[in-house]
């Protein structure tokens, strides 16, 4: 049945804000692996090939969640990307994958703010596989 | 060399080439600024003239006639303060009538200059205008400044506040939810992060205090004599338990050397080093501490055989709430404050500090206070 799961690769620079998620999506049977760097997503990308990426938007590099979108897409084109961003908030930018343009620019399937808690981080996720 | 653009307006050529000629070689000096001022001069023989050249190019400093053809020197100046613009005007008038020096004054007239005048009158009163202008234009920069300090710092500081609360809220939301089940002990690891977040929390705060009362000098100071290896003694104690957690070797060398010092200054600086040799540290290393007497200045060294840092790492090292982010140091936890305070410290006492590191091998700090000794 192992092999069923869908698999899941979670990256932040701050391993407690990932934590939490990975027990919740653990408990409903989705595989997970971490990396806390654009640097170490990178490395866990070549062993590992996820069917949905949540990726943070500021860590090595300010725009570090488009870089690996970008990459991931392209290494992974089926991939579901996630990006999740405090930027909002702290700069007053907005991003959006809603519009065409939106979706287009940060080659993301969805953009959520950082605020958002593990059991709507879920649901989103559930959503993105259609299950 | 730096440049303060001078219009000069006058309507009669030879008074407006003497005044050009007597200011093209004036030099404003202020004794703390690097560079020097000197005036680059344009000419304009009505005020019509003078608004053109204002519109496009702007100016600095106007030597302003009254008496013109057509609008006259107040008009200008009057004009200029309407459009709000920032020239400081010396006004030249032939008769020293009240009103015109009423007029032009609220205006904004910085000075009048009565005709006829020497030489030395019209450099005196151009010298003391310019430096009025430097002035300003420097308090107006600093202040600029000083905005966007503090928002970037308040808005770093938010970001690092609101971190561990949305991690502690993250493991509580878990908890809350039974999501791994129904036995508590499964959930130690997450309180025993919850609880780490929340001790850098407390950390950061008090570190911010501390930060901001030696800015601001409020922090009371208590400077008398003390044994230096009893407070370093006491020191280490404190980080002892960390080290031993991760196997690392403390030594020191500390001459029994009196020291005249505030206790809290000499703690702080102690304690941040020595709790960053050990976070730094790879387990199973070493940390030297060591002191030495240079005259009556101590200079005391604290080695780690840790991770290290670049060159391009440690030029960025005492900037507030800069940490090193890589690989090596993603789970060491810290605020980025505490390297900024220690050097605010080791200023209060003139002192300086230094850092060599090489990547992989250690980081060696050299803390110099001078004075200190009794």
């Amino acid at each position: 049945m192992e092999e069923l799961n869908k698999k899941i690769m979670l990256v932040d620079d701050d391993p407690d804000f990932i934590e939490p998620i990975k027990m919740l999506l653990e408990s409903h049977n989705y595989t997970v692996k971490t990396a806390n760097s654009e640097e170490g997503a990178i490395k866990l990308l070549e062993t590992y090939k996820p069917d949905l990426a949540v990726l943070d938007l500021m860590m090595d590099n300010f725009d570090s969640g488009f870089i690996l979108s970008h990459k991931l897409k392209k290494l992974y084109p089926d991939t579901l990307v996630i990006i999740a961003t405090g930027v909002a908030k702290e700069t007053g930018f907005r991003f959006s994958s809603d519009s065409k343009y939106g979706e287009n620019w940060t080659n993301a399937d969805l953009i959520m703010d950082k605020g958002i808690r593990p059991d709507q981080i879920l649901k989103e996720i559930k959503k993105l596989f259609k299950e | 060399m730096k440049n303060i653009r001078l219009l000069i307006v006058d309507d009669d050529p030879r008074m407006r080439e003497s005044c050009s000629m007597l200011l093209e070689s004036l030099q404003i000096r202020l004794p703390w600024l690097e560079d020097d001022y000197q005036f680059r001069i344009t000419e304009a023989g009505t005020a019509e003239e003078a608004q053109t050249v204002i519109d496009n190019d702007g100016a600095d400093m106007m030597l302003l006639d009254q008496l013109l053809p057509g609008l006259q020197g107040t008009d200008l100046l009057e004009y200029v303060s309407s459009q709000e613009m920032d020239i400081q005007t010396i006004m030249i008038t032939g008769n020293a009538s009240l009103d015109t020096a009423v007029n032009a004054t609220r205006n904004g007239a910085a000075e009048i200059l009565l005709k006829p005048f020497t030489p030395d009158e019209l450099r005196t009163s151009i010298t003391k205008t310019a430096k009025y202008q430097i002035l300003q234009r420097i308090v107006a920069k600093l202040d600029e400044e000083r905005k966007k300090t503090r928002f970037e710092f308040i808005r770093v500081l938010s970001h690092e506040l609101k971190s561990p609360l949305a991690a502690v809220t993250g493991y509580l939301n878990i908890m809350k939810n039974k999501t791994i089940g129904n036995d508590l002990n499964t959930y130690i690891p997450s309180i025993d992060r919850s609880i780490l977040r929340l001790d850098g929390m407390k950390r950061l705060i008090s570190d911010m205090l501390d930060l901001t009362r030696i800015e601001s000098g409020i922090k009371a100071r208590t400077i008398e004599e003390y044994s230096l290896t009893e407070i370093v003694s006491e020191m280490v104690e404190g980080v002892r338990q960390q080290a031993e957690e991760r196997k690392i070797k403390i030594y020191t060398e500390i001459p029994d050397f009196k020291i005249t010092v505030d206790r809290v200054d000499i703690e702080i600086i102690l304690t941040n080093l020595l709790t960053n040799a050990v976070k730094y540290n790879n387990e199973g290393g070493e940390i030297r501490l060591t002191a030495h007497s240079i005259g009556k200045a101590l200079k005391i060294q604290c080695k780690d055989t840790g991770i290290g840092m670049t060159e391009e790492e440690t030029d960025r090292l005492f900037k507030e709430f800069t940490r090193i982010r890589n690989e090596k140091t993603k789970n060491i936890l810290g605020n980025g404050l505490g390297l900024s305070i220690l050097k605010k410290v080791i200023t209060l006492y003139n002192g300086e500090v230094n850092v060599e590191s090489k990547f992989g091998e250690g980081t060696e700090f050299t803390v110099i206070l001078p004075g200190i000794i009794t």
